[in-house]
């Protein structure tokens, strides 16, 4: 990889493990200070790389450096050194040179942690993303802004905020304990859910960003899968949902970043390898007693995976939105939940049902009900496709309902 | 809440297919109500049960001195009761003789 690439990649996929290893030693209080160590490793490494050439083994050389600036900080530092210091001192157990255990083991470790630590509920969802984005995952300032469709300056303030926050929450990186565990991993799931959503359904055009974030939640999630106290059920059915998901990522979108309708979604493009991961974790989720929303969500993708069309299959979508529903509400479920009950019940039950939706403000309440009378009432479908038209915001959407009001006119 | 009452006939035996049937009905109905974001919870009681009487007296069964018995509960979301009976409507208890007894739910703690 030209060094040009190779910075930046680096700083994807070890800064996040360099940062949670030194938080481990300096208490999450000061995780802005291991932040600035690993900067300044990063620059050294921009700075002596170009001049002297790359190091046999890059990783290992940034993990050395960033222990020599550590212990350079903490004799500089008397401030530092008298308030934290004497904790530093007690784990390393009166040595002269500060310890840090680069093992795979600690560092997994290391940042299971920092992800609890981070997915804290007393912290502000947004800016809960945003810590995650930046600590776990090693996002840029800008990437960030672009994600979020928003300006750095916000994303500075939301993450000095975040990080105010968790220093006067003043949490030890630890697991959550066993009373706990299960609810401090709903929250979690939870913004892993969000990092994902981030990257599959955002509007930036930025196509490799998105992916990004998609994969950076899977990878996350999986660190939970990987250790024992958190290899839960409903743990595997968000990651199985995810898969489900990515699986249709290059078909989803055209090369110019139009969203593709799953209806004329090429199949070929479906990753079958990450389908078969799909389906893995789903039977792992199986396991227990409890049914979450996971299971629910990941059950349906399930049935939109198959390329095969099963005669029941929208009678089994329907049964697990209604459950879905049940446990949790949200307008797109219920959207959903209605196309599947007239592919089940019947287009007239299924306008039926729509109509005590009533979302009238949503575009995509529109798009159902246009798609729904379009088989009975042609006018009326129409005049809807012209609503949603009206509501949608993005250019995209305007493209993909043009497109069905286009077909409307051609039965006329 | 919905109440949902009907009187049990000993003679019907149903077959597995009539059940599975049945289950849509209800998950359906109810699904139809979550979907307009106006379902809290809902519970189907078993078949045994036992009735405390004064004096702690113990007695079989959930029933009552009249037939009827209460098959479960549904409790929604409603402005009113007038709202709250719109959503009734459609219930599959309806369909087999029971009635849906719709009641509201006090607030206690303020």
């Amino acid at each position: 990889m030209p060094n040009k690439e190779l910075i930046p990649h680096l700083f994807r996929t070890e800064s996040s493990k360099i940062i949670a290893v030194l938080t481990k030693v300096f208490g999450l209080a000061h995780v802005a200070l291991a932040e600035d160590i690993v900067s300044d490793t990063f620059l050294t490494a921009t700075e002596k790389w170009a001049s002297e050439g790359l190091p046999d083994n890059p990783t290992a050389w940034l993990y050395a450096v960033a222990k020599n600036k550590t212990r350079d900080f903490l004799r500089r530092d008397q401030h530092f050194s008298h308030t934290i210091a004497p904790t530093v001192k007690a784990q390393q157990s009166e040595m002269e040179e500060i310890q840090l255990d680069w093992s795979e083991k600690n560092i997994t470790d290391s940042q299971l942690k920092m992800m609890f630590a981070i997915c804290h509920p007393d912290i502000p969802e947004e800016a809960q993303v945003g810590l995650a984005l930046r600590i776990l995952c090693g996002f840029g300032i800008e990437e960030i802004a672009l994600a979020f469709l928003t300006s750095k300056a916000v994303i500075n303030k939301r993450l000095y905020r975040a990080k105010e926050k968790l220093r006067s929450l003043a949490l030890p990186m630890e697991l959550p304990s066993p009373p706990e565990m299960d609810k401090r991993l709903e929250n979690v799931l939870r913004i892993l859910y969000l990092l994902f959503n981030e990257g599959y359904y955002s509007q930036t055009k930025h196509l490799p960003l998105r992916k990004e974030l998609c994969l950076e939640a899977m990878r996350l999630n999986y660190l939970l899968i990987e250790h024992e106290r958190t290899n839960k059920p409903f743990v595997n059915a968000l990651l199985s949902l995810m898969c489900f998901h990515a699986s249709r990522f290059e078909a989803r979108m055209s090369k110019v970043g139009e969203i593709i309708l799953y209806d004329d979604q090429d199949r070929s493009l479906w990753d079958d390898d990450l389908i078969a991961k799909a389906n893995h974790f789903l039977i792992e989720s199986a396991k227990g007693d409890v049914i979450t929303k996971y299971h629910l969500e990941a059950s349906i993708a399930y049935w939109h995976a198959t390329k095969q069309q099963a005669t029941d299959k929208w009678e089994h979508i329907l049964q697990l939105y209604n459950r879905l529903l049940q446990i949790e509400y949200s307008p797109i479920a219920a959207l959903n939940r209605t196309y599947a009950l007239a592919q089940a019940n019947g287009v007239k039950k299924g306008i039926q049902a729509a109509e005590k939706l009533a979302l009238v403000e949503a575009y995509s309440y529109h798009l159902l009900l246009g798609n729904l009378y379009s088989s009975v009432a042609i006018d009326k479908a129409k005049s809807h496709y012209r609503l949603a038209q009206q509501l949608a915001k993005s250019e995209a959407e305007k493209k993909t309902i043009a497109e069905y009001l286009r077909r409307m006119e051609t039965i006329d | 809440m919905m109440i949902f009452r009907h009187i049990p006939n000993p003679d019907i035996e149903r077959t597995p297919e009539q059940i599975q049937a049945s289950i849509k009905q209800w998950q359906d109905w109810m699904g139809g109500i979550a979907a307009q974001g106006k379902f809290v919870s809902a519970n189907q009681l078993g078949f045994e049960g036992k009735t405390l009487k004064p004096n702690k007296v113990v007695t079989d069964g959930p029933y009552a001195e009249i037939k009827e018995i209460i098959g479960g509960y549904l409790i929604v979301k409603a402005n009113n009761l007038e709202e709250a009976l719109g959503l009734a409507e459609g219930c599959p208890v309806l369909a087999f003789g029971g009635h849906v007894e719709v009641r509201d739910i006090m607030v206690l703690d303020h």
